[in-house]
């Protein structure tokens, strides 16, 4: 039988979030478990190859494969922190106990755990769409391709079409035409680019057409991805019949949204809400990033997708709020207040509008989860 | 297209800001509606970022092609002389001060939105120097004629490269400055390089 770890602190999920969740609570002086499913610590960060945006307090300017490089190498060096990679948290029950499953040299291993804080930091999983033609080998989530890409060394195809025209499509696009990869078009359904303009322009100058209003009617192929057909909507999203475009392709890259990954925080009872700006289904969470079930905290993308340099802000509020839980933070409200005002400035600006009206709407949950 | 003594084609006298405004870029407001739908700065756009003539005369000067407020402000931080302005809130337009700004392409390889390009309108008698940020492989030689590319991507001429900088760390940004036909200044924006493409 596998014996309970009784960590003070468990954090699952060790990516951008994560890590610096278990950094805030290990400063503190506190024990944290760290899990991740993965062999390597980074989260989404292993695969991205840009330059973050943001500022110098969350690696402005700052490749995200070197960001999860440096949070690695403090995670990994600090006494208080113990990793375990590999392993997939599998559920949790209602006594406060996580599994886990662990791959060892190809064989696997039950683990527990009892931690007295749990801090959530799962990410979230990319968003499908629905058209004739999805289930072709070819189609991908975009995060599947870049995976490919930056993580594994291969090349996903020789030319693609990109669908979704948000920072993630925009990125990727770009990464596509460094990996040697032609991309044919980066197809959006909303009549306006979604990500930043400092990312359009940059794809533009390969190139690359951006085609608002347009959306992927039908992939064809007999085996596999041979053509994708594309036609514009209107303001209802319905594709008009005449405006089809073909485009030969034998990678079609989906990076159409995320949703938070939040399976934990439900089996635990939180209350959750579903928030359209935030992804679809989230925890309700307080300015500590505490749910509604107490001991239980959340950040990054689980608690609401949203750029990782808010990412890692929001983790070491989270981190710090579950050690200072503990008693072991007595300058929580100086270094959480700084933090949050470092997340408020992130989201201040005209790309942060969508997260701030989520955040509206969450908050009007929260006053029905005080009030019953 | 832009010539030296033909500031108007290039869309900054159309849009009103001329040869008259010295100093700074103003901190506009949105980004134009073209350049949300396309990706492509529009005239209006282009003319709040591209110095006086005056200016773009002298010497090497950088162009900040950041139109949107995000939060980003590493041009600030990269820069060693002071011309980029400190940011009161972390998503404001970046502001240079023209001035102080003497083009040498620190801010150019630190800009995560690969959004700032160094001009020097007037290199030679003939011809133009830009400063651009290009990461794919391989990198061009120096001396190399390679195509000089609009902001669309498309061929619009010749460029000869006279310096390639490559980062002291593996990870940054190389800066490829090229030599343009003079009224390409304020046009090229990219280059291809034959051997094809690949990430650096
Ligand atoms: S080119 Fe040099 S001096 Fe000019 S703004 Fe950039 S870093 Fe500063
Ligand atoms: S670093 Fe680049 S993208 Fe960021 S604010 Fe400055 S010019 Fe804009």
């Amino acid at each position: 039988m596998a014996a309970v770890l009784n960590p003070q602190v468990m954090v699952v999920g060790a990516g951008p979030a994560g890590m610096s969740a278990a950094l805030a609570a290990a400063d503190c002086g506190v024990k944290v478990l760290l899990v991740d499913f993965f062999s390597q610590p980074g989260g989404q960060l292993v695969k991205q190859t840009h330059k973050f945006f943001g500022s110098r307090g969350q690696y402005a300017g700052v490749r995200g494969i070197e960001i999860a490089r440096i949070l690695g190498e403090k995670v990994r060096s600090h006494p208080h922190i113990e990793m375990l990679l590999d392993t997939q948290v599998l559920g949790y029950y209602p006594d406060g106990v996580l599994t886990m499953e662990r791959s060892v040299d190809g064989d696997s291993e039950y683990l527990k755990a009892r931690p007295r804080r749990l801090v959530v930091c799962a990410g979230a999983s990319e968003k499908p769409l629905a058209f004739p033609g999805n289930d072709l080998p070819g189609v991908y989530g975009a995060g599947a391709v870049q995976t490919l890409m930056n993580v594994h060394g291969v090349m996903p195809g020789r030319r693609a079409v990109m669908v979704g025209a948000g920072n993630i499509g925009l990125i990727i696009s770009y990464q596509l035409r460094q990996a040697g990869v032609e991309v044919a078009a980066v197809v959006e359904a909303a009549p306006v680019i979604g990500g930043y303009a400092v990312h359009a322009s940059k794809i533009r100058r390969l190139g690359i057409p951006i085609l608002t209003s347009h959306s992927v009617k039908e992939a064809h192929g007999e085996r596999e991805l041979e053509a994708v057909t594309v036609w514009r909507v209107d303001e209802r999203w319905q594709g008009i019949p005449g405006t089809e475009r073909r485009f030969e392709a034998d990678v079609l890259c989906l990076a159409v949204g995320l949703s938070p990954l939040a399976e934990l925080l439900w089996q635990a009872g939180c209350r959750m809400a579903y928030v359209p700006e935030l992804g679809g289904h989230v925890p309700w969470h307080d300015e500590h990033q505490q749910t509604s079930v107490p001991g239980i905290f959340v950040a990054g993308d689980a608690a609401g997708v949203e750029e990782a340099s808010s990412a890692m802000v929001a983790g070491r509020i989270a981190g710090l709020a579950a050690a200072a839980s503990l008693g072991a933070c007595p300058r929580y409200r100086e270094l959480a207040g700084e933090a949050r005002a470092q997340l408020e400035a992130l989201r201040a600006g005209p790309p942060g509008e969508k997260i701030r009206r989520g955040l509206t709407r969450l908050e009007e949950v929260g006053r029905r989860v005080r009030a019953g | 297209m832009f010539g030296p003594d033909d500031a108007s084609a290039a869309g900054v006298a159309a849009a009103g800001r001329g040869d008259t405004v010295a100093g700074t870029v103003a901190p506009a407001g949105a980004a134009s509606g073209q350049l949300r739908r396309t990706g492509l700065p529009a005239v209006e756009d282009l003319a709040r970022v591209i110095p006086p003539q005056e200016v773009r005369r002298r010497g090497p000067v950088a162009v900040f092609e950041c139109f949107e407020r995000i939060p980003c402000d590493p041009c600030y931080w990269s820069c060693k002389r002071g011309a980029v302005k400190p940011f009161g809130d972390i998503n404001d337009l970046p502001e240079v001060d023209w001035e102080r700004c003497n083009g040498c392409g620190l801010c150019v390889a630190a800009c995560p939105g690969l959004a700032i390009f160094v001009v020097h309108e007037g290199y030679t008698d003939t011809t133009s120097l830009i400063k651009l940020p290009y990461e794919f492989l391989p990198l061009p030689e120096v001396g190399q004629v390679v195509g000089a590319l609009d902001r669309e991507g498309t061929r619009v001429g010749e460029a000869r490269v006279v310096r390639v900088q490559k980062p002291r760390e593996k990870v940054g940004t190389p800066v490829v400055w090229i030599e343009v036909e003079r009224d390409l200044a304020h046009v090229v924006r990219n280059i291809a390089v034959a051997g094809g493409e690949r990430g650096e």
